[in-house]
């Protein structure tokens, strides 16, 4: 089932009646989003990421624009009706329920010509278990699982329904950073093996990065980009998706344009043929950098941090934004920390140019 | 563990509540207790120095005592018929309360007022608003009479008028206008726990329920009332408490007499006792009290362990 967002708006009522600002959570999304893929919604707490998403799920309504699942238009659908499985932020699983009666729970509302016997009921919230591989915990309470099984009954509790579409708020944001990494791997094969069409929300780029099919990156509301997650690590629209994505972040200088060459602090370090003389932010990927003793970037060594098969190499530049210039290359590099200064040539590809006022990409 | 050095300092800093339990709360249980099976204990004539004979004489007194049946009766209908009616009324109006956001401090107020209103003056205005209320000439001609607003409602829709509480009515409608009272009296606490409650109960499972289109009715037995359990047992409980002690509302409603039918209840009994210079009566009746309470109460939690989610 694909969704397709239209001019989706949200905007909320101001709660200081004084100031009467009202917030646009959501501005103006238009996207779609392919049947049977896993799509990242990915930006920073506030970009208004979760209220698409309950926007989506029919929990909140729009306040313009409209919401296609296929063809249908469900924008003025309620909840129940939209045919979606919703796993929450901390699950909200019935504390009360036994693990079993969570899962089945969603079958027993269901009504008229989907009315289910007891046993067929029981067939589905046990194929639900097994999918998410919980079905030996049946019998327990929701406060005798580990967080991570927690999830997989928040999990196996959505899909039991079958949903045309699966919504998953943050779904690993509880979870320790071991468990995070196995999780996301089950997610991906829950969602490869049942087909549905799912859209989780977080804040953890790496996160989003790893398991989507898509991703859609958002800032105060507003769409940045959406593309394939190495897409848009490679080929960033603006200095914010560009910053956003990758670990180490990108490398942030201040730079100009001059006769078809990038200058950074005194010298020309690329050529950048096509661009009009001009002041540029300049984002250089980590592993943009090359050592090369000839190189043209001439940087302050400060640390080399060796993590096996890569070295971080740790530079000041007077150019940067940052204070430290961080960058990655191989561990055959012979780097020697007494000389005070490095020299990089950089690889084209992973340097990027914005326009300083507009922060929009420059390409050449 | 403390070290036995310290003992000391422990039991200084616990002596200020330990010494007050002891003089206003242990030693009366156990002097109630001594005096429940002193025969015909007379507090009076021990201070002269009369002395009883040990035994259950008090007990089987009080038992034989031809009202005392009826109190117990009085007492029970107070309980076991008010507490669920105001328990299931409260749990309505909490998720009621709860739902509506415009006014709903303002009822929250109204509903709360009974509670900081003394009950006896609550009393009087039920009686009055099931009293027949008039001004007669020393004839018996009446100048103006009323029977009451409840009367008057039944009028107006064309019933007859009953004599609530008056010298003529009935121990039925008597217990009606009590059992109304103890309800209406029993709501605003009640009210107050469980609209706490609901309002401390995660907005998530209710949004959880409605991406499964679970039905309202649905929400309230599975959702909410197992989530409410423990408010719910813990009104019940302190309700059949406050129940069984139930006392001055009568006297609030009926006056000293007790009414035409004796309203009176087991705490009433006890009252009559001690001020008639019975106090082992007065003694075995609050024991035989205590005991329905502990069983009540037992019950009650055996009950509660099944059915209430913590």
């Amino acid at each position: 089932m694909k969704v397709v967002l239209q001019n989706l708006t949200k905007v909320f009522p101001s709660r200081d009646k004084k100031s009467g600002k009202e917030v646009v959570a959501v501005n103006d999304f238009t996207f779609e989003i392919p049947d049977g893929k896993l799509i990242g919604l990915l930006g920073p707490s506030g970009c208004g990421k979760s209220t698409t998403l309950y926007m989506i799920s029919g929990l909140q309504k729009p306040t313009s624009g409209k919401i296609f699942f296929g063809d249908d238009d469900v924008t003025e659908l309620s909840t129940e009706n939209r045919g979606i499985g919703l796993v929450f932020q901390n699950y909200a699983l019935y504390p009360h329920m036994t693990v079993k009666q969570n899962i089945l729970f969603p079958l027993q509302n269901l009504k008229g010509k989907d009315k289910m016997t007891k046993d067929e009921m029981l067939e589905r919230a046990y194929y639900a278990a097994k999918l998410v591989q919980i079905d030996e915990l049946m019998d327990r309470k929701p406060s005798e699982l580990s967080g991570g099984q927690q999830q997989r009954v928040a999990i196996a509790r959505a899909l039991v329904k079958m949903p045309r579409v699966l919504l998953l708020d943050e779904p690993l944001s509880n979870l320790d950073a071991r468990l995070r990494l196995q999780t996301r791997e089950e997610i991906r094969r829950i969602q490869k093996e049942t087909g549905i069409t799912t859209v989780f929300v977080t804040h953890d780029q790496e996160e989003a990065m790893s398991i989507s099919d898509m991703i859609v990156v958002m800032k105060l509301g507003v769409l940045q980009q959406i593309g394939k997650p190495q897409e848009v690590y490679d080929n960033p629209q603006n200095l914010f998706v560009a910053k956003f994505l990758g670990t180490p972040p990108i490398n942030v200088f201040n730079g100009q344009v001059a006769n078809g060459k990038l200058i950074l602090g005194e010298n020309a370090v690329l050529d950048v043929p096509g661009v009009a003389d001009q002041n540029v932010i300049v984002g250089i990927r980590p592993e943009g950098f090359e050592v090369d003793p000839a190189g043209t970037l001439e940087c302050q060594l400060t640390n080399l941090e060796v993590m096996g098969r890569d070295v971080s190499v740790v530079s000041t530049h007077v150019a940067s934004q940052n204070p430290l210039v961080r960058s990655i290359v191989d561990a055959d590099n012979k780097i020697d920390l007494s000389a005070q200064t490095i020299r990089f040539s950089l690889k084209p590809h992973k340097v990027f140019l914005f326009n300083a006022e507009t922060e929009e990409r420059i390409y050449f | 563990m403390v070290e036995s050095k310290q003992q000391w300092k422990a039991w200084l800093y616990l002596a200020p509540a330990i010494l007050l339990l002891l003089v206003f709360t242990v030693w009366p249980i156990i002097n109630t207790v001594s005096m429940a099976f002193q025969e015909d204990y007379c507090a009076q004539r021990a201070l002269m120095g009369e002395t009883y004979e040990i035994g259950i004489e008090n007990f089987k007194k009080v038992l034989d005592y031809g009202n005392f049946v009826d109190y117990l009766t009085n007492t029970m209908i107070l309980c076991v018929a008010t507490v669920p009616i105001s328990t299931i009324l409260a749990l309505l109006i909490a998720v009621a309360l709860n739902s509506i956001k415009t006014l709903q401090k303002g009822l929250q107020t109204i509903f709360f007022l009974p509670y900081v209103t003394n009950s006896i003056a609550i009393g009087m205005v039920f009686a009055a608003m099931f009293n027949v209320i008039g001004f007669r000439k020393a004839g018996g001609e009446a100048l103006a009479d009323s029977w009451g607003i409840i009367n008057n409602v039944i009028m107006f829709f064309g019933g007859k008028p009953v004599d609530w509480i008056g010298a003529n009515s009935s121990l039925a409608a008597n217990r009606f206008v009590v059992m109304v009272y103890s309800v209406w009296n029993a709501l605003p606490f009640k009210i107050l726990i469980l609209l706490g409650g609901l309002q401390s109960i995660n907005k998530q499972y209710y949004d959880a329920a409605r991406v499964d289109g679970t039905p309202r009715a649905r929400v309230l037995t599975k959702i909410t009332i197992p989530l409410l359990s423990p408010m719910l047992a813990y009104v019940v409980i302190t309700g059949f408490i406050g129940g069984f002690k139930e006392y001055s509302s009568i006297v609030g409603i009926f006056g000293d007499t007790m009414g035409p039918n004796d309203m009176n209840t087991m705490v009433g009994y006890i009252y009559k006792a001690l001020s008639t210079q019975k106090q082992g009566a007065a003694s075995a009746a609050a024991l035989i009290l205590f005991g329905i309470i502990l069983v009540v109460t037992l019950i009650n939690l055996r009950v509660s362990k099944k059915r209430v989610h913590y």
